[in-house]
């Protein structure tokens, strides 16, 4: 093929116009001359094809002066023309190519018809959807196991070095933010309940109630939240971007299990890591409110810590801690189920995470509650 | 005829690592110059620097006679508007369906109603070979061939004059190979349009390339047509042309050799 030849432009490229004209013979025709290419179009759409259609069907036309043409003016044209070709048109040669399949481009699309019962589908879709989330949950749960039951019997073949990668990534590296959110949470909550106590002279009890409600209840919810926002996003990237590029069918092609090589390892970090996380949360959280119980109830720091064993059962630690393991492993299975569930596309990775996170900190809610009723009577003294 | 590409002195660098040293390139209006080398020896990269994706360390690159660096937005918005890319995994968008795909560039504009942006959208369809039933499907639920024509329409539907085509036929079965090339190559008659092409397939380079260009030790070192390639000693050369495939594919299209040796 040898290199085609562009005609050299003989004279400076005009604006495309439209002018209603007279031929030889005295019949009205329309002459378009200078670029009708895009880039000349561009600006004046709009313009010129009010004008060509102002112009009138059922015309002769005249399109041998067009300087510059393209699929783009070429299709304005045909538009102007009611989508068939004139009887009457003079066209240069080589922009016949432009007009030869104008064709395949009328047509319309197939329209969807209007639904009438699309709430009540919509309903029974969302219903359905989640039975299906459930059912992939246990699935994945039960898989799990079966796998970590295979592991028992060759316990070195176990992910060890995944777990131990893992609870670096979701423990180690979440220390600072839930320490700088544990200590403005104690901060303020001592603040605020040192007003009302001093009202009824009852300064003393600031211990009792940060370390009750930060020890049992708000040092494992804010930890849990913080990492499922931080954690169980990122589980859930992972997952998706892997099978978005084949990487989980690459192990499975490979007979590695994905339950072992990255979902347990996940499980099992969260599950090693959210207790010492919410030790952590809570220990800096209790600091915070000694620090604002000092200052404003005039509660010394050590005293405050004395105080502390006496007002709170050490049971309750072990509470926050079991919370801790489970909410660790919910939030990894939570992840773990919808990274698997994301399809070959970016906004579905984009849903997936989303769901994930509201999914796992909904979860982590619903769990808190169910402690709370199952252990309403244990490790609360009322000395 | 004008040059459409200059590249002059391009250096390109990562860290330690030289990709390009000293590189030049000069397109024509109308060429289909191939660019091949080896894996890692930068084909890639030097059509990133042409589309002004990389930086480069040193040189400059200037296409339809602006330089890339140092123009202001407008200009390269001007430069963006002239030229399609078909990205090598197509990079169709994913959470836009085929018709809105192809319809995206024009909505940009903003110049054109949507009844025109339909018509458009449907004869680019119709120029790639795919069936209009296709347009409402999302790229995930579409092959590897048809990403491919798709993309292309994409790259097509603002009437490029330059158009970059990254391995083009990588991927694709021998038979849509073939159709792909026959595409473009009509294309080109057509539309008279300059292309840049990253390829390894023999077969699509023999039959669509004007000019070769050959990529080893961090620049050209061949610039020319098929024959002017060959002729050079070079290891890189001597494997990938005269090597048993390339004898197989040069021989498939000897006539047509020939013939550009005649011109």
């Amino acid at each position: 093929m040898t290199a085609s030849m562009q005609p050299a432009p003989a004279q400076a490229i005009l604006d495309p116009d439209v002018k209603e004209d007279r031929s030889g013979d005295g019949a009205p025709v329309v002459a378009l001359s200078g670029a009708w290419d895009i880039r000349a179009l561009e600006s004046r759409a709009r313009i010129l094809k009010a004008r060509l259609i102002s112009a009138g069907a059922g015309r002769n036309w005249d399109l041998s002066r067009i300087q510059r043409l393209d699929h783009i003016g070429a299709l304005l044209i045909w538009q102007a023309w009611g989508k068939r070709r004139p009887a009457g048109l003079a066209l240069a040669p080589q922009h016949e190519v432009f007009f030869a399949n104008l064709d395949a481009a009328t047509g319309t699309l197939p329209v969807v018809p209007f639904d009438r019962l699309r709430l009540v589908r919509a309903l029974g879709a969302a219903t359905l959807l989640a039975l299906e989330h459930l059912l992939g949950l246990v699935q994945l749960l039960g898989q799990i196991l079966i796998d970590s039951l295979a592991l028992l019997r060759h316990p070195l073949h176990g992910p060890w070095r995944e777990i131990s990668a893992s609870v670096f990534r979701v423990g180690t590296q979440a220390l600072g933010i839930t320490a700088l959110v544990g200590f403005l949470i104690g901060v303020v909550l001592s603040y605020l309940s040192a007003e009302q106590l001093k009202a009824f002279g009852a300064n003393i009890f600031i211990i009792n109630l940060l370390g009750m409600g930060i020890i049992r209840e708000l040092g494992p919810v804010i930890a849990a939240v913080l990492v499922a926002g931080r954690s169980g996003s990122a589980i859930t990237a992972q997952l998706g971007v892997m099978r978005v590029t084949e990487e989980l069918d690459a192990l499975s092609v490979m007979g590695i299990p994905h339950t072992v090589r990255l979902i347990l390892p996940k499980i099992v970090a969260l599950a090693i890591a959210m207790p010492l996380l919410i030790l952590w949360t809570s220990g800096i959280a209790l600091i915070g409110g000694a620090l604002a119980a000092s200052a404003q109830l005039g509660i010394s720091v050590n005293s405050f810590m004395t105080g502390l064993p006496g007002a709170v059962p050490v049971v309750n630690l072990w509470l926050a801690m079991g919370k801790g393991v489970v909410f660790g492993a919910l939030i990894a299975l939570v992840a773990c189920h919808f990274g698997l569930r994301v399809q070959p596309n970016t906004e579905s990775l984009g849903i997936g995470t989303t769901n994930s996170v509201v999914t796992s900190i909904t979860a982590v809610i619903i769990a808190d509650a169910v402690f709370a009723v199952i252990f309403s009577d244990v490790g609360i003294s009322l000395s | 005829m004008t040059p459409v590409i200059e590249v002059a002195g391009l250096w390109t660098q990562f860290g330690d690592h030289i990709v390009h040293k000293d590189l030049n390139l000069t397109v024509m209006s109308g060429e289909v110059v191939s660019l091949v080398g080896g894996s890692g020896s930068g084909k890639t990269t030097l059509m990133r620097q042409i589309l002004g994706l990389e930086r480069p360390a040193r040189g400059t690159v200037k296409v339809f006679g602006i330089p890339l660096q140092g123009s202001s937005m407008q200009m390269l918005l001007k430069i963006r508007k002239r030229w399609g890319v078909l990205f090598q995994e197509g990079a169709l968008y994913s959470a836009l369906s085929v018709f809105d795909n192809i319809a995206l560039p024009l909505r940009e504009l903003r110049a054109f109603d949507e009844d025109f942006v339909h018509d458009m959208v449907m004869l680019k369809l119709d120029m790639v070979d795919i069936e209009r039933r296709h347009a409402a499907k999302m790229p995930a639920d579409l092959s590897g061939g048809m990403i491919k024509r798709i993309a292309l329409a994409r790259a097509l539907v603002l009437e490029p004059e330059l158009v970059f085509l990254d391995e083009p036929t990588a991927g694709l079965d021998p038979d849509r190979s073939e159709s792909f090339v026959k595409l473009i190559q009509s294309l080109h008659q057509k539309l008279s349009l300059t292309v840049i092409m990253v390829t390894h397939d023999l077969d699509t380079l023999v039959s669509l390339s004007d000019k070769i260009a050959v990529l080893a030790e961090q620049k050209l070192i061949v610039y020319g047509t098929l024959r002017e390639a060959i002729a050079v000693k070079h290891p890189f050369i001597l494997n990938f042309f005269l090597g048993e495939r390339g004898l197989r594919a040069l021989s498939a299209v000897g006539a047509s050799v020939k013939l550009k040796d005649a011109n």
